[in-house]
């Protein structure tokens, strides 16, 4: 069995999560996966924003760093530039990421530095109480939206691809094996990576949907049933998909990282090439 | 004046010499009218040393960024200007509750709003001591010449490092893009001050742990593996909500810089001994006063100028026994009345004459001279 705790600070424990929230689930997955690496602990920086999901640093036994609503990428990149040889793994929320963060993140994406990003994707604000944040499903009621959602919803996978990252996967707290492979090979890629990770809050969002889920239970069905690997969603019409939720890696490509690229620079002034 | 090569440079490249020399080795920055060439310039240079320099997609992220890079162990900065300033308010401070040294250039120009990009003002005095939520320390620089750009900036960096705190110099568009007279100091001929790191080697489980009135002493992320965080905290840096942690942390980052005043204070005076006239200026508006005191002195008026090049805090040990003496405090300042509020707060406000412009044009002698006579009828 995977003996978490030589990457806990045990004593910290326990989280302050709900019950039927899926963090914990996605929290494991990451300390597998860091494990699989075989990273340093001195080497490696996790940051996070605010945010339910944000609290997820204290708990690891690494260098940790919980910032400010929705600017972890933007501390990350300061981490990396100036110390390459950290390894930085960004945690953050969907509003924290894709509302208040959003800017980072476009710009994280597009400047490609080797940085990882798991979005723990509920779609509310949970540390808050239950307002409806980018991710919210369309009609969803939530706490500043007591007649349902109006807004639609961002998609995390086409976002990240759009604006440049190159390792785009999604998971969900409910398929855990691919989670833990998903996390993985996106720690392990050369580049900006990005693993939306669907999952629930039962506690400010799912209780609410009285005519979709009786209890936390219902919302992990609910992933069970309206996740589609990439590879069957291929086959299918959009009207099919409309609803579901396209599990898997869905962008992977090479390109210039920023840190080695800046590396270069440096490097190429030293010699005198330019 | 000193042996050595001068050169005739603006204030803004004065001010990234200053960084450099000052060993800064990280500046993330956004291009902001009047103060992108301290950027412009880093980027030239960081580079060539081995350093980083990155432009981030706005001044929250710039200020995120240099946080981020001196937990890492950089010495770190950022410049801006007014609005940019205002974006960074969020994060000043974090790096006041997390102690994290980083120095943040605010070259002021019009405001408020967009207001008056390219034109002067002192327009952020008050915001660079107050503009965070929370009460929190605040040390800020204010340099009156290209050279005090440099100086100052060095001193910035070491008083940032020494007390781990962002320390923030507030120049204007004047001080900013003129060109003067420049000598660069030869290594070791102006001290260099870098953070105290602790003496453990390996995990450090109380980096927030502060002798008395200090400052905490952290060490750079690597084997410590400590846990930085933006909610109050205890020695552990861990969050708490305990109202005795919280009560004294919250005052201790504030008790470190009233502790060792000596170590911040920096104040220039003129003829303040027998001055039944007090200006009391900074930055360009300084020079002016200055010129003002002079052709006071030919005149046989008894005039002197108190030009405080640390702002905040407020030197007020050695302004209240001058302005007690002095008949008159004149204020003039490139805004509406910043400076007077804090003058007002030490000295009767019938002896206070306030001269403000803020139509975009620099304060000059004649328009304080005239100012006075107005207030004298």
């Amino acid at each position: 069995m995977f003996d978490y705790s030589t990457y806990l600070r045990s004593a910290k424990l326990p989280h302050i999560w709900c019950p039927g929230c899926g963090h914990g689930i996605i929290f494991k997955s990451l300390l597998r996966a860091m494990a699989k690496t075989g990273w340093d602990k001195d080497e490696t920086v996790v940051v996070s924003g605010i945010g339910c999901a944000s609290r997820l640093p204290g708990y690891v036994d690494c260098n940790t760093l919980h910032t400010a609503h929705g600017r972890a990428l933007a501390f990350a990149t300061g981490v990396k530039l100036s110390q390459p040889k950290f390894h930085v793994i960004v945690v953050s929320g969907d509003g924290d990421s894709l509302a208040i963060g959003g800017n980072h993140f476009i710009h994280a994406c597009r400047r490609n530095i080797d940085i990882t990003l798991i979005l723990f994707n509920n779609g509310i604000y949970g540390m808050t109480g239950g307002q409806y944040s980018p991710t919210t499903p369309y009609g969803d009621k939530a706490a500043t939206a007591p007649y349902g959602n109006l807004e639609p919803q961002f998609d995390v996978v086409d976002l990240a691809k759009g604006c440049g990252a190159t390792f785009v996967a999604r998971g969900s707290s409910y398929h855990v094996p691919q989670l833990d492979d998903y996390i993985h090979k996106a720690l392990m890629h050369k580049g900006f990576s990005v693993v939306d990770v669907v999952e629930a809050c039962w506690t400010t969002h799912g209780r609410k949907q009285k005519t979709k889920y009786k209890n936390n239970l219902d919302m992990m069905k609910w992933q069970r049933d309206n996740a589609v690997p990439l590879a069957k969603a291929q086959t299918m019409s959009a009207e099919e998909l409309k609803g579901k939720f396209v599990t898997g890696i869905h962008h992977e490509a090479e390109r210039p990282e920023y840190v080695e690229s800046y590396q270069k620079l440096i490097d190429s002034l030293k010699g005198g090439d330019k | 004046m000193k042996e050595g090569k001068y050169t005739f440079v603006q204030g803004n490249i004065a001010c990234a010499e200053g960084a450099l020399y000052a060993g800064c080795s990280f500046f993330g920055g956004y291009p902001i009218t009047p103060s992108t060439e301290v950027a412009e310039y880093m980027s030239e240079k960081l580079p060539l040393r081995g350093g980083k320099f990155i432009q981030m997609e706005d001044e929250i992220a710039s200020l995120g960024s240099i946080i981020g890079a001196a937990l890492a162990g950089a010495k770190t900065m950022t410049s801006t200007s007014g609005p940019g300033f205002s974006l960074m308010q969020e994060l000043i401070g974090y790096a006041c509750i997390a102690e994290v040294p980083c120095v943040i250039v605010n070259i002021m120009r019009g405001g408020p709003s967009t207001g008056l990009p390219t034109s002067p003002a002192q327009s952020d005095l008050l915001q660079a001591k107050w503009g965070t939520h929370g009460d929190h320390p605040t040390i800020a620089l204010v340099p009156s010449s290209v050279e005090e750009m440099f100086t100052e900036t060095v001193r910035a960096f070491n008083l940032s490092e020494y007390f781990r705190t962002p320390v923030i110099i507030l120049g204007d568009e004047i001080i900013g893009h003129m060109r003067e007279k420049f000598r660069l100091p030869e290594p070791g001929e102006l001290e260099v001050i870098d953070r105290k790191l602790p003496d453990v080697d390996g995990l450090c489980r109380l980096p927030y742990r502060a002798d008395g009135k200090h400052p905490a002493c952290l060490p750079n992320f690597g084997a410590s593996r400590f846990h930085v965080t933006g909610l109050n905290h205890d020695e552990s840096g861990f969050p708490t909500m305990d109202p005795s942690i919280v009560q004294e942390s919250n005052s201790r980052i504030i008790d470190k810089i009233y502790h060792q005043r000596e170590l911040i204070d920096k104040v220039e005076t003129k003829y303040c001994e027998d001055a039944e006239m007090l200006f009391l200026a900074v930055g360009s508006a300084a020079r002016a006063a200055e010129e003002v005191v002079e052709e006071y002195r030919r005149k046989g008026i008894k005039a002197g100028l108190f030009r405080p090049l640390t702002l905040w805090p407020f030197p007020k040990k050695e302004f209240i026994p001058l302005a007690e003496k002095a008949k008159n405090i004149i204020v003039p300042e490139i805004n509406l009345g910043q400076l007077r509020t804090v003058v007002e707060r030490f000295a009767r406000s019938e002896k206070v004459i306030p001269v403000n412009l803020v139509n975009g044009e620099p304060l000059d002698p004649e328009f304080i001279m005239s100012t006075i006579e107005k207030c004298s009828k």
